[in-house]
């Protein structure tokens, strides 16, 4: 057996290394240098590379995801007792400020790419983070997973993003689109009935196609029928034409999947076609602020799922703390964006701490490994799947209040089912997912 | 194959959608018909629109008054951006102009960002316009149905103040040698002035009339911006007949293909341009040469 020389060299600057400072420590069998670790570890502080669209069609649920991020960094970085409760210990990560920039990508997959690089290359970023759409997810899965740099995602629901596009450095708190229409589909069905024929309205990209199909499949063995479904470009303005189809085919249901700015037009539209009147409105995967932009009037009855809902403060008490610091700070209730972006930073601080080291390779097996130690968190015990990392978390399933009914302006839903996440959760080989190498 | 009501359904909605779309691209071909500029603050401006019509609803609580003072508005605007910035650049290149107008889009944009946020304010359908109206197999919204009828007038009206009046004619003749023109002791500049104010209230228009209809945010006027382009390739370059005979072919194109599967609509509508520059590149209405 030949010793390469340089490897040699390498590993025993990295053992050194791993002695002389507390966060480059436990690196067995991992290479001592990958992507930005060591060199993104200073020793007062750490950088976090937010991807994040502020301008655009998902700019609104944008700026809620990077109110959630600041929220967490500002309550690790000064060890408040928030971060306490999450189980961290003192000020910072391992001892270290997070420093963090947030760059705003419009919601374009390459604009992502391009900051994320000049995160890794310019700021030796640790982690990345952000994303407000599928597609952008997966471009930044495989930039992290090529540059070795951990990828916390945004929001984004595609079943892609943890099946065939999965990648060893990317990992998801959000519930994939199989998990949110397995949940969904029997509460409504309860509610709303069997039997009923269903019309679709699908964004044309990959959250649009995965929702559909999942939610497609678990409402037919509800004993729904589809009996339209139009596919629309996504950034569409005027979907009347659509709507006159979906309008004339008779369907009990009509199931919106478009997101962000597009679910406001589709379903402003839908109200004026006469469709909200006469068919039942399910959103598999309700929009940040949909309740606020349409208003209670259009959004009372309306079935839909979502990664949290304020409300869940009554029986978390980490969702509390969360929902409690979020109003004090900014002065609304948080949306699930901010939470998505709340929760992602809590976990990679925690799991660096578990870990002892900001290396990416033992962080990924740390959360890997989670199932045997779930984190408690906002929504109670979660963790990340090994063989896929998408998290094993409950699914809140939301009804709009009738304004008579709401309590305070934000008091839009109702949750009238927590569905536990093991029972919805996807056979890990069903999307294709075959995670990359560790290094 | 869809059914003949479907067919029908849809023709009609493409009359409808193609209305909006020649009242978008009103604004745009007006400003380069009779100016010659490229507008591409045209999308912003469609958005400034619509926030005004917003804006102006908290104060008025009545959609006919919040149209007047939105109008007003984006006459101010239109006069404002014209005296400080794009009167300077009527002499200077296309690749200036187009330059120049795109910077003031994103300044716009951003501005409204900063004012209001990025989400989507409300608007409310005026209470005369609520409502689906049934003919005869076909349920239609009634507010759509009566924005044919404004749009109509409206688009009548740009046309006669623009091409069937002295001014109009100043215009045009100043587009073509405004040193003749100043000679003749005419004032070209305010002429230049007066009708790209039009443009932008036009423009404003539409977003003020459009609001209820779709989701109000500060991108709202990218894709009208690009559909307007469309439009008015299709209908020739600076041709005001063109645009409204090109809005209503695109509309149609997208309502009638929606019919057989919507997904196709978008590319079909991009298809029709892309043959028509091949075969007749000034468009349906336009003249070869400058615009």
């Amino acid at each position: 057996m030949e010793f390469d020389r340089r490897q040699l060299l390498l590993g025993g600057a990295g053992a050194a290394a791993g002695l002389l400072l507390p966060g480059v420590g436990a690196m067995a069998q991992s290479p001592a240098s990958i992507g930005t670790f060591p060199d993104g570890v200073l020793a007062d502080s750490v950088f976090v590379g937010l991807t994040i669209p502020l301008t655009g069609v998902f700019s609104g649920d944008g700026g809620d995801l990077k109110l959630g991020y600041q929220l967490a960094i500002d309550q690790i970085n000064a060890g408040s007792d928030v971060a306490r409760s999450w189980g961290l210990k003192g000020k910072g990560v391992l001892g270290r400020q997070i420093r963090y920039k947030v760059s705003d990508t419009e919601g374009k997959p390459n604009l992502d790419v391009q900051s994320a690089t000049q995160f890794i290359q310019r700021d030796r970023a640790i982690m990345l983070a952000g994303s407000v759409s599928s597609a952008s997810a997966i471009a930044l899965e495989e930039l992290g997973s090529r540059e070795k740099v951990l990828y916390m995602v945004g929001i984004a629901g595609s079943n892609d993003i943890t099946g065939k596009n999965c990648q060893r450095y990317g990992f998801r708190s959000q519930q994939n689109a199989y998990m949110a229409a397995k949940a969904l589909a029997p509460v409504v069905a309860k509610a709303l009935g069997n039997n009923l024929k269903a019309a679709f309205l699908v964004p044309d990209y990959t959250y649009g196609h995965s929702v559909y199909a999942s939610f497609a499949e678990f409402s037919a063995q509800q004993g729904w029928q589809q009996v339209a479904k139009e596919v629309v470009p996504l950034g569409t303005t005027d979907y009347s034409s659509a709507l006159l189809n979906i309008a004339n085919s008779g369907a009990d249901v009509f199931v919106n999947i478009a997101f962000g700015g597009d679910a406001i037009a589709s379903t402003k539209q839908a109200e004026q076609f006469g469709v909200l009147s006469r068919m039942k409105l399910v959103v598999p995967n309700l929009s940040s602020f949909q309740d606020k932009e349409l208003g209670a009037e259009l959004m009372q009855g309306v079935y839909g799922s979502c990664d949290f809902w304020w409300t869940l403060q009554d029986r978390y008490p980490l969702a509390k703390t969360f929902v409690e610091g979020f109003v004090a700070a900014n002065k609304y209730y948080p949306r699930w964006g901010a939470h998505i972006g709340y929760m992602q930073t809590y976990l990679w601080a925690l799991t660096v701490e578990r870990a002892n080291t900001f290396h990416p390779v033992e962080l990924i097996k740390a959360m890997e490994n989670s199932k045997a130690a779930p984190y408690d968190t906002t929504i109670g015990k979660v963790y990340f799947r090994a063989e896929d990392h998408q998290m094993v978390r409950p699914i809140p399933i939301l009804r709009g209040k009738p304004p008579a009914a709401m309590k305070n302006p934000e008091d839009f839903y109702d949750i009238v089912d927590v569905v536990d996440g093991e029972s919805v959760m996807n056979p890990p080989e069903l999307f294709g997912c075959k995670l990359g190498p560790y290094s | 194959m869809p059914s003949w009501p479907a067919l029908v359904s849809q023709a009609f909605n493409g009359l409808a959608l193609g209305s909006l779309l020649a009242l978008v691209s009103s604004g745009l071909t007006i400003i380069l018909g009779t100016l010659g500029v490229l507008n591409f603050a045209h999308g912003a401006l469609f958005a400034v629109g619509a926030y005004a019509a917003f804006v102006m609803l908290q104060y008025t609580s009545s959609f006919v008054l919040a149209l007047v003072a939105g109008c007003g508005v984006m006459l101010l605007l239109g006069i404002l951006l014209e005296r400080l910035i794009v009167r300077l650049f009527y002499d200077r290149p296309d690749e200036d102009q187009i330059l120049v107008t795109y910077g003031i889009g994103i300044v716009l944009v951003e501005c409204l960002r900063a004012a209001f946020g990025g989400n989507a304010q409300r608007v409310a359908v005026p209470s005369w316009g609520r409502g689906a109206t049934k003919l005869g197999f076909l349920i239609y919204p009634t507010y759509r149905l009566q924005l044919i009828a404004i749009i109509a007038m409206l688009l009548l009206g740009l046309y006669l103040v623009l091409y069937r009046t002295a001014m109009g004619l100043v215009v045009r003749a100043g587009i073509e040698n405004p040193l003749m023109v100043g000679i003749l002791g005419i004032n070209i500049r305010r002429a230049f002035l007066v009708v790209f104010a039009i443009g932008v209230v036009a423009v404003g228009l539409a977003g003020m009339l459009y609001a209820p209809v779709v989701a109000v945010t500060p991108d709202m006027g990218a894709n009208f911006m690009a559909q307007s382009f469309v439009v008015i390739v299709l209908g020739g370059l600076g041709s005001f007949s063109g645009a409204v005979v090109g809005g209503l072919i695109a509309g149609e194109i997208i309502s009638l293909t929606s019919a057989f599967n919507s997904s196709y609509s978008d590319v079909m509508l991009y298809a029709l341009m892309a043959l028509l520059l091949v075969l007749r590149p000034q468009g349906l209405f336009g003249s070869e040469g400058r615009v």
